[in-house]
């Protein structure tokens, strides 16, 4: 597990806390998930998985400004490490590398 | 949200996060479900709300999220254990008293404990030794009889086994094993009873009894073979190698095949000697009964499943054979039996299932519902216990509050308050394990003699795993008492501990202690009269008046020799003053007897009976109302014509209108199993004596003359001033004309006693019962009172200088106490009276009644303790000296 390779999963939310830009805390990851991968995102997956990338170095984290909701708890936002953005950007380059080998008649 | 503001996440579940989650990951993550919280509020409702909040707090309970246990530098934990134990030792020295209560009121209740431990380590180590015992079972039947109730059974048929062996997959091996081997071997001169089973070749491989010389694979083959264990090897043959000599039983020559280790003492199954099961097989061939499926009354049959067998479909095989079986007419006299068959692992026997059997010897058996009975009640009392030294030490909160709060002061956190107040509590309890380790083995030899069955099923003997096991309970008793002390002193403020001492109400529930104190002595007390009322009643039976004389009469049993010429020789010895025949021994629970029939031919009447000579009834001094001893002496059972009846068989039958003088010479008609209806001459009436125990109520009883063929039972007189030589003197002459069996005689007035062992046992337990609940009951007054006198100190100074004398204070304090310890006794004493009056002497028609002095003994004894405990305290507080009360304000 530990290294370089991105897990299908983490690719996911990897990609989520890079469109949601400042926004990405863990509920805000969550929520756009469900809605986006059209199945439900338990909240602990995706806490094990941030915990995850984190120790990995592809994502780096810092408390946000207290609120009155969330019982007056801070959030922890996300933000893509230069690791990360590569780490991204070499998968889709080695999907597109194997998307341009498929002849366009195996699609028949 | 805002317009619910009323509904919060479950504290419990939060603090549960902070508790267990790494700080850093905490903050987010709570907020994180506060978030879903309030969402799921609006979706869901709050229930669900509050459910998904804590299913979620439990799901993050993850390798990532856990912080590491915190172990503070190791060096600084060592340092301040050591300190602990320093402080705690010294603070246990200067209070003797208090150690003294504390750890005699632990050590008395943990020695319960001990002893069940102890009992249950030895209950499961039954059996351990066989190394196949997993996959060892034996076959229970389930059997149902037309007539009569039906049971499950530890013994099975021959047939079972054969059709097990024969049909059954999934088996590895099946042995047959019968009952009730039991007979006299001969080798040489030499005689010696030997008992135990009929066993074929496979037992062997099933258990793991090692042989020491022979073949066990053959050693059991053949006809008319036997194993003897080593000690029964070396009873017979001295030194001498068994191997291969004869022994004769019945003058059928026997060859010994094998000689195996002892049957170690934790084996549901002993005996001596194994012979081959063919020889039993040999005997009976001819007889259908021997195999027949209903005769399940003396085999048992135990499997060897193969490793990794279906037991599903093992049962579901045994199911079919029944099924079969039960549809074959059986021979006469072994139908209308239906039975089921069932597997038995082998470590279920002894703590197990009750299982009923017909005959041989009954193995050890505890049953697991008393086995927690006794669980439940140990908890009982060392839960008790640890709840009196929590009292105790809170009740002591005065003397401690400042020492605490100087701790705190200098920086002692919650957590090291509370491990010094565990330690101390430890400590205490591991020195009550010393004391009560005292008490098991002053008590182990108790509790084994208390039955026979005992003495075969417990050792109680230590073994590491026992001391260690031991040594963990203590622990864990210090740690249950010493919680709530820990609690309570950890949560001192140390500012408010200097500025107000300790809050007056420590305890909210003064009358809940109050309570407590009053069910205490209660039960204290019923326990306490109890024990004293049934030992007298005990000490009554046993010197009941049953109508004759027992004193100094040694009843030999013959065991089957004829008692002539015993009794030749005792005539010759000038200690023996008389001597006499007998049947049986009565009054101590044995029975004989059959049915009379005086005029009416159809109404006949159950008369116990007894054969005597015509020495028995002057030497036990037997009154006689009317007529005289026995005029005739049979040679032959047969001839016995006479009989002596006492006055209730002439009232059961009327005879001659009640007056035993006319009743001399009328006719009865007996009959019991060997005699049929036989026409007997009255010829003596005696005054009515208790044929049975004390429990029984006196009925028509006679007496037939004595026959030589008859079993015998010498009673003798003897008048001697030292009994132990005239004894043995008896013994010696006894060992000249049987040399096989022990001598077997007692004194009437010890089979008495022997007759009420049931009582005693239980005088015993009960006694034992009390001193615990003193013991405990005790140490929570004590608490009580020390608590209440030092509260209560300043006014007791204000009143001693307003001129109260000491002993007005000492009835001040007190008289509370004994108020609430004469509510006990108004409620213990008429229960304990009632109880006896109304159940238990119920039982027994000729008791005497409940006196007062042995009802009120106990709650002297208890009410002398309480006082000494109390005026101890309130006399130390009484004297105080006010000056010095009043001045530390």
């Amino acid at each position: 597990m530990k290294g370089t390779n991105l897990g299908e999963f983490e690719e996911l939310v990897l990609l989520t806390i890079a469109a949601l830009m400042d926004k990405a805390y863990s509920v805000a990851i969550c929520d756009e998930l469900s809605t986006h991968n059209g199945r439900t995102v338990k909240l602990g997956v995706v806490h094990s998985v941030l915990h995850r990338l984190e120790e990995k170095g592809f994502v780096k984290s810092e408390l946000g400004e207290a609120t009155k909701s969330r019982g007056g708890k801070r959030k922890r936002f996300y933000q893509l490490t230069v690791t990360g953005k590569e780490a991204l950007v070499r998968t889709k380059a080695m999907r597109d590398q194997l998307w341009d080998r498929i002849p366009s008649l195996a699609w028949k | 949200m805002k317009e619910q503001p009323q509904h919060q996440p479950p504290s419990w579940a939060r603090k549960f996060i902070e508790w267990y989650c790494k700080p850093e990951l905490a903050e987010d993550l709570i907020g994180d479900l506060n978030e879903y919280f309030e969402r799921n509020l609006r979706s869901v409702g709050p229930r669900r709300a509050k459910l998904i909040y804590m299913i979620d707090a439990l799901k993050f309970f993850r390798p990532y999220t856990v912080q590491k246990p915190k172990w503070v530098n190791p060096f600084i934990s060592r340092i301040m254990i050591e300190s602990y134990i320093k402080t705690s030792g010294r603070g246990l020295m200067r209070h003797k008293l208090f150690s003294f209560i504390n750890i005699m009121g632990l050590a008395v209740s943990m020695s319960v404990g001990l002893l069940l431990i102890a009992f249950v380590f030895d209950l499961f180590s039954f059996d351990r030794f066989h190394k196949n015992g997993e996959r060892i079972c034996r076959i229970t039947n389930v059997a149902t009889f037309n007539q009569g109730p039906g049971g499950k059974f530890a013994t099975t048929s021959v047939k079972t086994g054969k059709l097990i062996r024969e049909k059954m997959t999934g088996i590895e091996e099946v042995v047959i094993l019968q009952n009730d081997f039991s007979q006299d071997a001969v080798v040489g001169d030499r005689i010696l009873p030997l008992k135990g089973y009929w066993a074929e070749p496979s037992l062997f491989r099933i258990f793991t009894f090692p042989m020491v010389e022979g073949n066990p694979e053959t050693a059991l083959k053949d006809p008319y073979c036997i194993v003897l264990t080593e000690s029964a090897a070396k009873k017979l043959f001295g030194g001498q190698s068994a191997l291969g000599k004869t022994i004769k039983f019945d003058s059928l020559p026997y060859q010994v095949t094998g000689v195996m280790k002892d049957v170690p003492f934790f084996s549901h199954i002993s005996f001596e000697a194994l012979v081959s099961f063919s020889s039993v097989e040999k005997a009976n061939q001819h007889d259908p009964r021997f195999e027949a499926w209903t005769n399940m009354w003396s085999n048992q049959v135990y499997l060897l499943l193969q490793e990794n067998a279906d037991r599903v479909s093992i049962q579901s095989q045994l199911d079919a054979i029944a099924r079969e079986e039960n549809l074959v007419q059986g021979p006469e006299g072994y139908r209308d039996t239906r039975i089921r068959l069932e597997l038995l692992p082998l470590h279920k026997i002894v703590v197990g299932e009750q299982l009923s059997r017909s005959m041989g010897p009954s193995g050890p058996h505890v049953s697991p519902a008393l086995l927690w009975i006794l669980v439940g009640l140990a908890f009982v009392v060392i839960g008790s216990a640890c709840f009196n030294y929590a009292n105790l030490s809170v009740a002591r909160a005065l003397r401690r509050f400042r020492e605490v709060g100087l701790r705190k002061a200098i920086g002692a956190g919650k957590s090291q308050v509370r491990h010094q107040f565990l330690v101390e509590a430890i400590m205490i309890s591991l020195a009550a394990l010393l004391v009560s380790s005292l008490l098991f083995f002053l008590l182990r030899p108790q509790l084994i003699r208390l039955s026979p069955e005992m003495q075969n099923m417990v050792k109680l003997d230590l073994s590491p795993a026992m001391v260690a096991a031991f040594i963990f309970f203590s622990v864990t008793v210090g740690v249950i008492a010493g919680f709530v002390p820990a609690l309570y002193f950890s949560k001192i403020n140390a500012s408010h501990a200097f500025r107000n001492g300790p809050p007056r109400k420590a305890f909210k529930h003064l009358s809940l202690r109050r309570a407590l104190v009053v069910i205490q002595y209660t039960l204290t007390l019923i326990f306490i009269t109890a024990t004293a009322v049934g030992y007298v009643q005990y000490k009554n039976i046993l010197s009941f008046d049953l109508g004759f004389n027992t004193e100094n009469i040694l009843n030999i049993h013959m065991q089957g020799n004829k008692p002539d010429a015993l009794l030749k020789e005792l005539k010759e010895m000038p200690e023996v003053t008389g001597l006499s025949r007998s049947l049986i021994v009565t009054s101590v629970g044995n029975a004989w007897g059959g049915y009379m029939t005086y005029k009416n031919s159809q109404d006949s009447a159950l008369v116990l009976t007894n054969n005597v000579d015509e020495n028995y009834l002057p030497l036990h001094e037997y009154k006689l109302v009317a007529g005289g001893n026995f005029i005739v002496r049979p040679t032959t059972a047969e001839a016995a014509r006479e009989v002596i009846v006492n006055e209730q068989l002439l009232k059961r039958f009327n005879i001659a209108g009640n007056d035993p003088e006319k009743a001399i010479g009328q006719e009865i008609t007996f009959s019991n199993f060997h005699v049929h209806r036989r026409k007997m001459t009255i010829v003596g009436v005696m005054k009515d004596f208790h044929y049975g125990t004390v429990e029984n109520v006196i009925g028509p009883v006679a007496f037939i003359p004595w026959a030589p063929e008859d079993r015998a039972i010498i009673n003798a007189k003897i008048h001697s001033t030292d009994m132990q030589a005239t004894l043995a003197k008896i013994e010696s002459t006894w060992k000249k004309i049987d040399r096989v069996h022990p001598f077997k005689a007692q004194f009437y007035d010890e089979e008495i006693e022997n007759a009420y062992n049931e009582f005693a046992a239980i005088i015993k337990i009960i006694g034992f019962l009390s001193f615990l609940a003193i013991s405990i009951a005790s140490m929570g007054l004590f608490g009580m009172v020390v608590f209440t006198a030092e509260t209560r100190l300043k006014e007791i100074g204000i009143r001693k200088l307003m001129g109260a004398s000491q002993g007005n204070l000492i009835y001040l304090l007190s008289s509370g106490f004994l108020s609430l310890l004469s509510v006990s006794a108004l409620i213990a004493l008429p229960l304990t009276y009632l109880f006896f009056q109304k159940v238990v002497l119920l039982r027994f028609p000729y008791h005497s009644p409940v006196q007062f002095p042995e009802l009120f003994a106990g709650f002297l004894a208890v009410l002398l303790i309480a006082i000494v405990l109390i005026g101890s305290q309130t006399m130390k507080a009484a004297r105080s000296n006010p000056a010095v009360v009043l001045k530390s304000e």
